[in-house]
């Protein structure tokens, strides 16, 4: 698999952030990283990640399917992640997402038929003390009112 | 960036240089005394750090509230084996973001602490391990570690004092799970982040299986301060021990929700009116959650006489846990905030513990019942009984995690479960319970 120049730079870089006979430490954050650039786990990236840190694939697919933010399936081009855990519900962090969906017409873990955008109700995203909050990729968005919300989403439906 | 004003009642340790221009770089580091503080401990013994650091009476800062000092000193400093220390950015306690804070505004301090507890126990590697959900912080870290790098600050022979240190950041992908401890280091090294069984403690078998000092961001952040000032100076600004300050999340109901560092055994009420602002819109308080969402809720008469630290909070026993205040009023629902505590844990487990899988699904499923009229009188119990049974029952703290704050509920606010009862629809619904004016 070909990647860019900065991604193979990063791997690079990873590959030497362990001890000798450690590179298996690097398999999630190249995993990660790769996913930024092409858009979700594919079964060619996990060969490719368990040749360049001499594992199986069996054992990348093991790791994998633990951590909740690798995707086996393709996801919106902006994926919109809205926070319910309590410190945002106190803030009507619900009610905000049922707006999210609403919005965009699609539900948890779904993807708009134009294959703009995607949701997901996620947990504590790290955010609490400016709730509601959201996540679009890897942008957060303090203080969340459904009014601003449209305009977020409106703002990037015309950017595309 | 900060996101909220700070607060004049602040005790600004941590977060001094907060709201410098660049706060981030190391040229405003170093122009605040930035890596002195090594350059102080570069010269002292090994015992010598460790001694002031437990003078300071740091305890960990991640939620257990562990003294520093004490776990430094269980690494083998002289062991044949390389020794790491591990920093735990994997914030993710509901309630909590301090780390992201400090990370992102000072991410020197944390450099020069994880330096400074390199050499009391003579590692020369370590690990930042940040969450996934903060991609932008690795972009922090990174260029905040290319800088110490470029100036010397990292590397080989650090500043000609024959130390040499390299570190990295690393990031977690999703997983609450991650952020304890053992968890955290099998994570480090490409596994699923399922706790490992203890002892070995990190300390003796952590990282890579070597001796290995793992801390929460905020208590490697705290380690410049005690050992520029004097680890006496920083166990003052607390009360005895527990030294120093806290970097305290109000969130929830208040004014003036916030990151704000407070002295160690701050006023509950006087944080709640006076930093907080309030309760909003003039309500009550209800109930009132010390430190993320596993303590056990104090109720507004618990809260009488509380202040901020690890032995108050004990004395009601509840945590202070990681520093993640939740402040509910007295339109909450509190049979919605146990269903969605419990979503949470449900959705965390790493399924590893039986008592912990099953407690927390069925648990998820009696409180949704319970707070859609459905629930039945025994139930009540039920809900008790089983976070009873899972209390001490699992590898690591997430059962328990699970377990105290609905035990808490169920026995403080049982009376909002029967309100709940014969099909009667929630009772704060039409106050639009979780009110956002
Ligand atoms: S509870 Fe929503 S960000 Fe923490």
């Amino acid at each position: 698999m070909t990647f860019s120049a900065q991604l193979e730079a990063r791997f690079e870089k990873l590959l030497n952030s362990y001890p000798p006979g450690r590179q298996r430490s690097a398999m999630v954050p190249m995993l990660l990283y790769a996913q930024d650039e092409i858009g979700q786990i594919t079964d060619e990236l996990v060969n490719e990640v368990a040749t360049r840190i001499g594992c199986t694939p069996l054992q990348v697919n093991e790791v994998l399917s633990y951590y909740s933010m690798l995707h086996t399936k393709p996801l919106g081009k902006y994926h919109v992640q809205v926070c319910t855990n309590i410190s945002c519900l106190l803030h009507d962090g619900d009610k905000l997402y049922e707006h999210a969906c609403r919005k965009l017409g699609i539900g948890h873990k779904e993807v708009t038929a134009d294959g703009q955008f995607s949701i997901e109700e996620v947990e504590c995203m790290g955010a609490c003390s400016w709730a509601p909050a959201i996540q679009v990729n890897y942008d957060f968005h303090h203080y969340v009112t459904p009014e601003k919300l449209d305009q977020l989403l409106d703002g990037l439906r015309k950017k595309q | 960036m900060l996101f909220n004003e700070p607060s004049p009642l602040e005790t600004r340790v941590l977060t001094r240089n907060f709201g410098l221009p660049n706060s981030a770089s190391i040229e405003t580091y170093l122009g605040t005394e930035g890596y002195q503080a090594f350059l102080k401990a570069a010269k002292m013994k090994p015992e010598e750090i460790i001694a002031e650091v437990k003078t300071s009476n740091l305890r960990g800062r991640g939620g257990a509230g562990f003294p520093t000092g004490m776990k430094w000193g269980f690494v083998p400093r002289t062991s044949p084996k390389p020794k790491y220390i591990v920093v735990n950015g994997d914030e993710s306690e509901p309630g909590t973001c301090k780390d992201r804070v400090l990370i992102e505004n000072d991410p020197h301090q944390l450099i020069e602490g994880v330096l400074i507890a390199g050499l009391s126990v003579d590692a020369h590697s370590g690990y930042i391990y940040i969450r996934g959900e903060y991609r932008y912080l690795i972009e922090v870290m990174e260029k905040a570690i290319a800088e110490a790098y470029e100036k010397g600050w990292l590397g080989k022979n650090i500043q000609g004092t024959g130390f040499d240190f390299d570190l990295y950041a690393h990031t977690g992908a999703g997983a609450y799970e991650c952020g304890e401890e053992s968890a955290l280091l099998e994570s480090l090294e490409g596994k699923r982040g399922v706790p490992r069984i203890r002892p070995p403690f990190p300390a003796v078998a952590g990282a890579f299986q070597c001796p290995t000092i793992l801390n929460n961001v905020e208590t490697f952040c705290a380690v410049p301060a005690i050992l520029r000032d004097g680890g006496a100076a920083f166990a003052a600004l607390g009360i005895p021990k527990s030294g120093g300050t806290k970097m305290t999340c109000l969130t929830g109901h208040v004014n003036k929700p916030g990151v704000y560092e407070l002295r160690l055994g701050f006023p509950v009420k006087q944080m709640i009116e006076e930093v907080g602002g309030g309760i909003r819109n003039g309500k009550k308080l209800k109930a009132f959650v010390p430190g993320g969402s596993s303590c056990p809720v104090l109720t507004a008469s618990e809260v009488e006489g509380a202040t901020m630290d690890y032995d108050s909070m004990a004395s009601r026993k509840t945590m202070l846990g990681s520093g993640g205040v939740i402040i509910m009023d007295e339109d909450t629902c509190m049979v919605k905030a146990a269903v969605r505590i419990m979503r949470f844990y449900a959705h965390e487990s790493c399924g590893w513990c039986i008592p912990c899988r099953e407690g927390t699904t069925w648990l998820k499923k009696i409180l949704m019942r319970f707070h859609e009229g459905q629930g039945t009188r025994t139930d009540i119990n039920l809900i008790g009984d089983i976070a009873k049974n899972m209390l001490g029952r699992t590898f690591c703290p997430l059962g328990d995690a699970a377990a105290m704050p609905t035990i808490s509920i169920v026995e403080k606010f049982r009376q909002e479960f029967e309100d709940h009862l014969d099909g009667k629809p929630c009772p704060y619904e039409h106050t639009g319970s979780m009110v956002t004016v």
